[in-house]
């Protein structure tokens, strides 16, 4: 499995990371390795194994629905570089 | 040229936890902003979520009431994206392994049809925050109280083929959650919003190419938006276009829609399974275990209420609709005992009156016993089921029981045999011409000049005469 560097390009702006010039060269030939050792990885017969979708054999544990968290939004919100009337301001969006 | 639409929806339930999906935050309804946000809830560094037993348990309940296959295991995955009020940059939802598999929803249509309408499958997610756009110079404000409440999103087969099956859908799916008690059904404050997928094509031919219209929160809304969009795609093909594939808004105040901005790329979330999440394994035993929990559906219900009490098939549909309405329509019955006139007053007058006042049932200032009690003094024949209706809108109005205000508004029904003939005497001695032309009409003329007289002794009784008794004793005046 190839990647071409216009893939590499519309990942970078779906994961909205700016990649400059030889950023983007070195990037689109370490992903094409990372590919090749994938291409490895799936000649492997994998008949009558079951896909993993964790690599710990365990199952998730539940919590009980209470009420735990108080209400700390002074403490949250003196970290954010904007506030007002309780809301974080962000740069506008419009959809 | 015969149209035919096509509809699937996809709907987003809230389940009606305490507590977050994944948090210990609290998810009251109405909190000022972000005083429901832990850092879980805003992705702060370090945080690892948990899952809410609750939310699983309602999830389930759902595939059970559907009769749903339930999956050994699933999967919680990220659905990547970018959006201010999606703190983490993805939302955990599940794809390839949700909680609940395919079901079905059985409904009954207008004309006495039942249609049965596929379930593709349903799963847990966790809701996003909100995003306020205005009054705030240039920037948009953020609120993630929501953030991370619990949600099913409910995704059906295209089986639907007009707005009023989808809607007809949509309320009995409104009727199952909300007698399950796993959402509150406030569909005002964002409790379920259904997202509907269109389509047209000419009778048997293969699938057109589909719009989506996001987020409505009213069958009224979504009845609307769903012929708007049929008839523009009806336009559109009919003038030689193309229906594009996209996502919709519908406006409710000024009844128009128009498209969401196309994406620059393509949809591309970039699922992966969550590394934070194990995989969700339920055991056989809890879903017996909980099978056993279901509460009677509205379907049993209505069968129920059409055996018990003897109603038709179309008002016990009604009456057994949702959670709120049954029990108000049984509790009426309990007070009142009688099946019969509990159904008509409260499809009837009491409807009409929420309607009127714009008031959801368990808004109603006259609650279950209050109509029940005065429904028994109908029966008893304390009043007239006339003279109710007044008892009613002071009820209504005023508050107060039944007895109360026929005692103070003196509206008893006079059913003292003595006082009727007294009025009855005096209409006939004050309408000699009628009397005499009643006397010379025959038989077949005569009830209808009875009328007559009914009309001016009930005047008289200001409408508290036992009407049974007046026509009794009328006639034995008259003809005797």
């Amino acid at each position: 499995m190839a990647i071409e560097r216009q893939q590499v390009e519309q990942l970078a702006h779906l994961a909205r990371i700016a990649l400059d010039e030889s950023t983007l060269s070195r990037t689109t030939r370490s992903l094409a390795d990372v590919l090749a050792l994938i291409d490895q990885l799936q000649a492997v017969d994998t008949t009558g194994i079951e896909p993993m979708a964790h690599p710990l054999d365990a199952v998730q544990r539940l919590r009980a629905d209470i009420v735990t968290e108080p209400d700390q939004r002074d403490v949250l919100q003196a970290i954010a570089p904007a506030v007002q009337d309780g809301l974080f301001l962000v740069p506008k969006v419009i959809e | 040229m015969s149209w035919e639409t096509v509809i699937g929806l996809e709907i987003h339930v809230q389940l009606a936890t305490k507590t977050k999906i994944f948090s210990g935050s609290s998810t009251a309804f109405g909190a000022e902003p972000n005083t429901q946000a832990c850092a879980i809830d805003l992705a702060l560094p370090g945080i690892l979520p948990v899952l809410n037993a609750e939310a699983v348990r309602m999830a389930l309940m759902f595939g059970l009431a559907i009769d749903a296959e339930i999956p050994k295991r699933s999967v919680f995955e990220r659905k990547n994206y970018f959006y201010p009020d999606l703190p983490k940059g993805y939302q955990t939802t599940q794809l390839a392994e949700p909680i609940v598999g395919a079901g079905h929803v059985d409904v009954d249509l207008a004309d006495g049809s039942t249609k049965r309408i596929r379930i593709h499958h349903a799963h847990l997610e966790e809701d996003a925050g909100k995003s306020l756009h205005e009054d705030y110079a240039g920037q948009s404000g953020i609120d993630l109280n929501r953030a991370g409440t619990p949600l099913i999103e409910i995704v059906t087969e295209p089986d639907m083929r007009s707005a009023e099956e989808a809607v007809a859908f949509a309320k009995k799916l409104h009727g199952i959650v909300t007698t399950l008690g796993i959402c509150d059904g406030e569909m005002a404050q964002g409790s379920m919003r259904f997202d509907v997928n269109i389509s047209v094509r000419k009778k048997g031919a293969e699938l057109g190419t589909r719009t989506e219209t996001k987020n409505l929160n009213s069958f009224r809304f979504m009845e609307e938006a769903i012929k708007l969009e049929v008839e523009r795609q009806i336009d559109v093909i009919e003038d030689g276009g193309r229906v594009i594939q996209e996502t919709r808004l519908y406006n409710g105040d000024t009844k128009t829609a128009r498209s969401m901005r196309s994406k620059e790329e393509a949809n591309d979330y970039r699922y992966f399974p969550c590394p934070d999440l194990l995989p969700v394994v339920i055991e056989d035993s809890y879903i017996a275990e909980l099978k056993a929990t279901l509460p009677e559906l509205p379907d049993a219900k209505q069968k129920r209420f059409v055996v018990q009490y003897g109603l038709s098939a179309y008002d016990a549909s009604i009456l057994s609709a949702d959670r709120v309405m049954s029990a108000y329509f049984e509790e009426v019955v309990t007070a009142s005992g009688d099946a019969k006139l509990a159904a008509n007053w409260v499809i009837g007058d009491l409807s009409a009156a929420l309607n009127r006042s714009s008031l959801e049932l368990g808004q109603s200032p006259v609650s279950s016993v209050q109509l029940g009690d005065m429904i028994a003094r109908i029966k008893d024949g304390t009043i007239s089921g006339k003279i109710a209706k007044q008892v009613f809108e002071l009820m209504w109005t005023e508050g107060g029981t039944a007895d109360e205000i026929i005692e103070k508004q003196g509206l008893k029904q006079v059913s003292d045999s003595g006082a009727i003939e007294k009025i009855v005497d005096d209409i006939i001695a004050a309408s000699p011409q009628q009397v005499e032309n009643y006397r010379g009409a025959t038989e077949d003329k005569r009830p209808k000049m009875l009328g007559f007289f009914v009309g001016q002794i009930m005047k008289a009784s200001q409408g508290k005469a036992n009407p049974q008794q007046v026509n009794e004793i009328l006639l034995k005046k008259l003809e005797g």
